[in-house]
């Protein structure tokens, strides 16, 4: 078995609030092994993105550890790149620009960065587009201008939060045949958090699904589909069987999560 | 009609409206004024005013002092930029300083500054600094008000990609906070430049100093009403191309939304 890449070791994280500290993460351990698609899963509110934020270095105060290749790491690492659920782009540069923002502070020649850029561009399918400023753009654009942006880093591991979590459901397949397609060509080591179980089983090699808060490690289910894939996998019956297997253990933690609202909403509305 | 024509109409419409109603304004005016309801010793006939108008352009020196009054304006554009948007800067950096002052900001931007015009002219004399620094004063408010409200309003996401590769404060600060609040910025530097503009003509009527505010007291002090009111309407153009270059800019400054 491949030495993983990243290792996240009992990971926990307590926030203050008005109601007293609330425990979103607890001992959330995993590893991701170079070359792999590791997506995590859960309900809202589970903690997803705290686990995103604490691997991308973005929130300091937590236990556990994350180490990178071995090293640890409490901050924002070069091997990580990061892909933003919200729309990350600058809108004061054109797409070109936007791509080549890594390698600018890196010092890299303008010359040479902008041929850099161009081809991630390429990669991500926005050619022609290069001079277009993000206003321009559709969102689905925009979102591979960012992960253009990312990759033109070239991480050692690709940290992608609910990417196309705003996109409909057809351009969210597409893309998610252009991230397959990337990740292969690269074979980029990818970390995908989201609430989507399709955009999961379609795109990973195991689905870690977290409990609803704290979050904790439900299960990991490996997924058993051969590559290279395509959206055309959502058509498969091991395909369905998968998605109803992770639905199977998702549904109880969803099922919590929405009760968990509806008596905050009713506790709420008590005078 | 055909869509090309439609858009045309749709396009040009307004600003004709607009044209149409000053002159149906000045119309009114000239038929009250020629029917007696308002003095015309007071209140000059429209087309008196437009006659005048050449004899100010030519005999008055109207170009030079249009450039003073211009150059003036520019200068306190300057300042309100430097110091403007470095205040912000500054106080939107130390929370502290923000809370204490940034009230005592906002009333100075609602403040009659222009009273103070007697303060300035001890201190810098009857020169075209008490303009400047009046312009300044005045126009300088809106200028920190919007670098803080800019730099404050910069998206957390914006901000995240920039701790996600590793940017120093310093990068995070040029590379991100400032070319994201820049339209923001802008916006004061427009509304600073207008309240300079208001000001700069104002102070220059009351010392009795420099360009076109000088003009319209000159003019008004040789009871010439007609000559008075087209400096008036010239310095009323001024402004409206002023305000109209300024938006351009802005325009230009920010690509596409």
């Amino acid at each position: 078995m491949t030495t993983p890449i990243l290792v996240a070791d009992q990971l926990a994280v307590r926030f203050e609030t008005a109601e007293g500290p609330v425990k979103a993460v607890d001992d959330v351990s995993f590893s991701v092994r170079q070359g792999e698609f590791l997506s995590i899963i859960g309900p809202s509110g589970c903690g997803k993105s705290t686990v995103f934020n604490v691997i991308g270095g973005l929130l300091a105060q937590h236990d556990g550890t994350v180490r990178v290749g071995g090293e640890l790491i409490d901050g924002p690492h070069k091997s990580i790149g990061m892909v933003f659920q919200e729309e990350s782009t600058f809108p004061w540069r054109n797409v070109v620009d936007n791509v080549a923002f890594p390698l600018e502070l890196t010092g890299m020649a303008r010359d040479k960065r902008v041929e850099r850029a161009r081809h991630f561009i390429r990669m991500v399918g926005l050619d022609g587009f290069e001079k277009r400023y993000p206003g321009e753009l559709s969102g689905g654009m925009r979102q591979r201008v960012s992960l253009a942006r990312t990759l033109a880093s070239e991480p050692k591991i690709l940290l992608m939060d609910e990417p196309f979590a705003a996109l409909d459901e057809q351009t969210r397949l597409l893309l998610g045949d252009k991230v397959l397609q990337i990740q292969q060509q690269l074979q980029q080591t990818t970390l995908l958090i989201t609430h989507n179980i399709t955009e999961a089983v379609q795109m990973s090699d195991r689905i870690l699904v977290m409990t609803y808060r704290p979050g904790r490690v439900k299960r990991i289910v490996e997924i058993d589909l051969p590559r290279p894939r395509t959206s055309d996998i959502v058509g498969s019956e091991a395909f369905g069987r998968y998605v109803a297997q992770v639905w199977s253990d998702l549904r109880e933690e969803a099922s919590r999560g929405l009760k968990d609202e509806e008596e905050h909403m009713l506790h709420e509305a008590q005078p | 009609m055909n869509a090309a024509a439609r858009h045309a109409v749709s396009r040009f419409a307004p600003v004709a409206t607009g044209v149409a109603c000053v002159v149906l304004f000045f119309c009114v005016m000239e038929a009250v004024i020629r029917a007696g309801i308002l003095s015309e010793y007071i209140v000059p006939p429209p087309t008196q005013v437009l006659a005048a108008f050449g004899e100010v352009v030519t005999q008055e020196h109207i170009v030079r002092r249009f450039f003073l009054t211009i150059g003036e304006c520019l200068m306190t554009g300057v300042m309100i930029t430097v110091f403007g948007v470095a205040g912000g800067v500054l106080l939107h950096r130390y929370k502290l300083l923000q809370q204490a002052t940034e009230t005592w900001v906002a009333a100075l931007a609602a403040a009659p500054v222009v009273l103070a015009y007697p303060l300035f002219m001890v201190i810098f004399g009857r020169n075209a600094w008490t303009i400047i620094m009046m312009g300044f004063v005045a126009a300088l408010p809106p200028v920190i008000l919007k670098t803080i409200e800019g730099l404050a309003g910069t998206r957390k996401v914006l901000v995240n990609v920039g701790r996600s590769f590793n940017l120093s404060a310093s990068q995070q600060f040029w590379k991100i906070m400032l070319p994201a609040a820049l339209p923001t910025i802008f916006t004061g530097i427009r509304l600073g430049l207008i309240f300079g503009l208001i000001n700069v003509v104002g102070v220059e009527f009351l010392i009795n100093y420099g360009g076109l505010g000088q003009l319209i007291n000159d003019l008004a002090e040789r009871y010439d009403l007609p000559g008075t009111y087209a400096a008036i309407c010239f310095v009323i153009l001024v402004s409206v191309v002023f305000f109209m270059t300024l938006e351009k800019i802005e325009r230009w400054l920010r690509p596409v939304n």
